[in-house]
């Protein structure tokens, strides 16, 4: 079986980093994401000290680290939390015993602590890791044994973030890309949440060979999430109004082989359109059109790596911005091209076949108007999904398309998410969390002849 | 039969009409479906008519087909999400909002090999072979017997069954199956006492694998979770509904509302804002507006994802 060897081959989602994959950092507990790509030579600055990431190349993802000070200067170093840490907490059965601290004893004047920033420093150039430095802090702290049980874990987690901040090495998927997205700069991605994205994929039924019709506004993660979901089979259509593609700079944090990145591929509305009314002379006749319109994106996407270089830093990581291709050194870095052009022969089958699906998340266009031109290029009882970050705009076109009787099966609906704290004794919902992911509009394309009786 | 694009032959297409043998879902209503085998001598009945098979070959997936008394359904393509609004239920089954953030949270690709258990009535098992289509692989476990008869059943209906394979076996007593022991890419579990397959999960997983355990109960889960701490990271236990919204065209009323003359449209809005309509304009005009639908799911179960620590 091929999955037994995941280091075989580019195909098989692989589960060891290597030379020049994308990787998301997350950075004490989510605190910070970063995405990166590994190579000797990129790093990452946490505070104000740099590290560099050759250590983290080979590694399995999943994997901790943390930094160590070292003789010359601190690097990052494979962590392994001890799991008896987690034992002594259950063990002690802390959800049976009754807390009798509170905070009746606590005052906010600052004195609590008794070591000093010259005392860390100290400690430091003696070469004290991290871990000794927040004991030394607690053990230094007045006020930490009149602190609830509960409150020293927090005491104890916010030192060791500050004095021994750990870094978690993820695999970029479309659940973490999206998480990354949404947490950080969620209107980048039209405040799609990770569920919306997951019932767009589901509601347009993305399956290995399919071929999925995308308007993606949204950075190119929904893209990516449909190429993810094909896996090298089938093609993702990246269709775009007027004579400029809209950029999809995030597909390159997906890990994406070449097989995979072959099937992503670009052409406008209005080229798809025009072919769908013509016959294949006529289509041979627009060749001229697409060529210069191939053009034209070359010129964008160079605009566009342009633009990149101000946004990321030279070192090859970059906080959610995807690093540039140029900028990075070495034939390693260079991240596999998704979004050629659609060749011919891609667009003579879509026209033969029409597409299986339709996914739109275009959050500044009239859903609309865009349904009304792509919708016919569905093929019969092909399924889509519509998202939208407000209500308003999918109303109108849900009722349209009943008007018009171009679908059937019409929901729209919106996901409600939210997380617990599950802990002994004191399991509830989160404090916080997101008001809305967006809204969907989902159907399916019912076959329309009006000769029929 | 081919939910499923499996290959190029049997994916829905404008060529690609019904033929003699295929798995149709028949649709009334958004609520009111039927999965129908279509044979060359059948006839569908229901409340609208007789339909009879014969006319539905030959015509496109998506067709409006009438009756012997002219009432119609529409005629579509099988899809999981169909599916399991037409599947029988032999289980408690999950809905798209669990379905679809349990995919995408497993991270289940192409390629995976995905372990389940409880099969149940196969809701989820549809969707799972859907993500790991077509090199991948889902082993699902139920310890009845006629109820794993059942889903083997429906897969081989749905065109699924090369991607699935049916077990019957007791998961919370005997765990998974040594053979697949470091194999497992995600392991889903739907049991009563999930804690108890938690340790053989673990065992089935690869490094950094991914685990769910759907459960209705708080009490299932902080179980679990508890279970879950020793071997697992990155547990994160969440709720998904969906709300649907109804749409419907309003005509407002806009004229200024003699006093006491007031109760007459349904929108009783009691006050209009006069910006919108020139003042005196007492033509009504018509908008779109949606809000919730008055009924709905308020609770189906929590969803805990956990991550195999890596040594």
């Amino acid at each position: 079986m091929s999955e037994n060897k995941p280091e075989s081959g580019p195909t098989v989602n692989p589960r060891v980093t290597w030379e020049g994959c994308s990787v998301l950092l997350d950075i004490n507990d989510g605190d910070r994401l970063v995405f990166a790509r590994l190579s000797a030579g990129s790093t990452l600055k946490i505070g104000n000290k740099t590290f560099s990431l050759q250590p983290l190349i080979g590694c399995p993802f999943g994997s901790l680290f943390q930094v160590e000070s070292g003789k010359e200067k601190p690097y990052l170093s494979r962590f392994i939390p001890p799991t008896e840490e987690n034992n002594v907490q259950d063990e002690g059965g802390c959800q049976l015993q009754v807390e009798s601290r509170d905070n009746r004893a606590i005052i906010d004047n600052n004195q609590a602590q008794s070591l000093t920033g010259d005392d860390i420093d100290a400690m430091r150039r003696q070469g004290a890791t991290g871990n000794e430095i927040v004991e030394a802090l607690i053990a230094n702290s007045a006020t930490f044994d009149k602190k609830t049980q509960f409150s020293q874990e927090k005491y104890r987690l916010k030192k060791q973030k500050k004095y021994a901040p750990r870094v978690l090495l993820r695999r970029p998927f479309s659940r973490s890309i999206c998480e990354a997205y949404f947490k950080k700069y969620p209107a980048r991605i039209g405040f799609l949440r990770v569920d919306a994205l997951s019932l767009l994929l589901s509601m347009a039924n993305v399956t290995a060979n399919s071929d999925v019709l995308v308007l993606d506004m949204v950075g190119g993660l929904v893209t990516g999430a449909v190429a993810e979901r094909l896996g090298g089979s089938g093609s993702v259509c990246n269709t775009y109004l007027g004579g400029t593609p809209y950029p999809m700079e995030i597909i390159r944090m997906f890990n994406f082989n070449n097989e995979i990145c072959k099937r992503v591929l670009r052409c406008s509305v209005n080229y798809l359109c025009a072919v769908q009314n013509e016959t294949t002379e006529q289509v041979s006749q627009h060749e001229d059109v697409c060529t210069m319109e191939s053009q034209s994106d070359e010129k964008t996407s160079l605009s566009v790596s342009t633009e990149e270089v101000h946004l990321s830093s030279k070192n090859g990581v970059s906080d959610l911005v995807p690093e540039n291709e140029l900028s990075t050194t070495g034939k390693t870095c260079k991240a596999p091209k998704a979004g050629e052009k659609a060749p011919k022969e891609a667009i003579q089958s879509w026209k033969e076949n029409g597409f299986s699906s339709l996914i739109i998340a275009a959050p500044e266009q009239d859903a609309w108007l865009l349904v009304k031109d792509l919708l016919p290029l569905l093929t019969y009882s092909a399924p889509f999904a519509i998202y939208h970050q407000y209500l308003q705009p999918l109303a109108t076109c849900m009722h349209n398309l009943q008007l018009e009787k171009m679908a059937i099966g019409l929901q729209l609906s919106e996901p409600w998410l939210r997380e617990y704290q599950v802990l002994p004794s004191r399991t509830h919902p989160c404090m916080q969390m997101s008001g809305s992911g967006g809204y969907i509009l989902s159907g399916t394309r019912a076959y329309s002849n009006t000769s029929q009786s | 039969m081919w939910m499923l694009l499996m290959d190029s032959s049997t994916k829905i297409s404008f060529n690609r009409c019904i033929r003699d043998g295929d798995l149709v879902i028949v649709y009334e209503r958004h609520d009111t479906m039927k999965a129908v085998k279509a044979c060359e001598n059948s006839v569908l009945q229901n409340r609208f008519g007789v339909f009879k098979h014969s006319d539905w070959i030959g015509k496109p997936f998506g067709s409006k087909v009438f009756s012997n008394k002219g009432g119609f359904v529409y005629l579509l393509a099988p899809t999981p999400e169909l599916w399991t609004l037409v599947l029988s239920h032999r289980t408690q089954i999950l809905y798209i909002a669990d379905i679809s953030f349990v995919i995408m949270y497993l991270e289940v690709v192409p390629g995976c090999l995905v372990l389940e258990s409880g099969t149940g009535s196969g809701s989820l098992t549809t969707s799972f072979a859907r993500a790991v289509s077509p090199m991948g692989h889902v082993y699902t476990f139920d310890f009845h017997e006629q109820r794993a008869a059942s889903a083997r059943e429906d897969f081989e209906r749905t065109g699924i069954s090369t991607l699935v394979t049916v077990g019957v076996r007791d998961i919370q007593g005997d765990g998974f199956p040594d053979q697949f022991s470091g194999l497992a890419d995600s392991v889903f579990l739907d049991l009563p006492q999930p804690w108890l397959a938690i340790p053989s999960a673990r065992n089935m997983l690869k490094q950094d694998g991914t685990l769910c355990s759907f459960s209705p109960c708080i009490e299932q889960v902080q179980r679990s979770c508890e279970t879950l701490r020793t071997d697992f990271t990155d547990i994160r236990t969440f709720e998904i509904l969906l709300r649907t919204y109804e749409v419907r065209e309003w005509k407002m009323d806009h004229s200024k509302a003699d006093d006491g003359n007031s109760t007459a449209c349904p929108p009783r809005k009691r006050r209009q804002p006069l910006s919108e309509a020139s003042v005196g304009d007492n033509a009504s005009s018509p908008a779109v507006m949606a809000r919730p639908s008055a009924e709905t799911r308020g609770h189906t179960g929590y969803l805990t994802f956990a991550r195999k620590c890596v040594s």
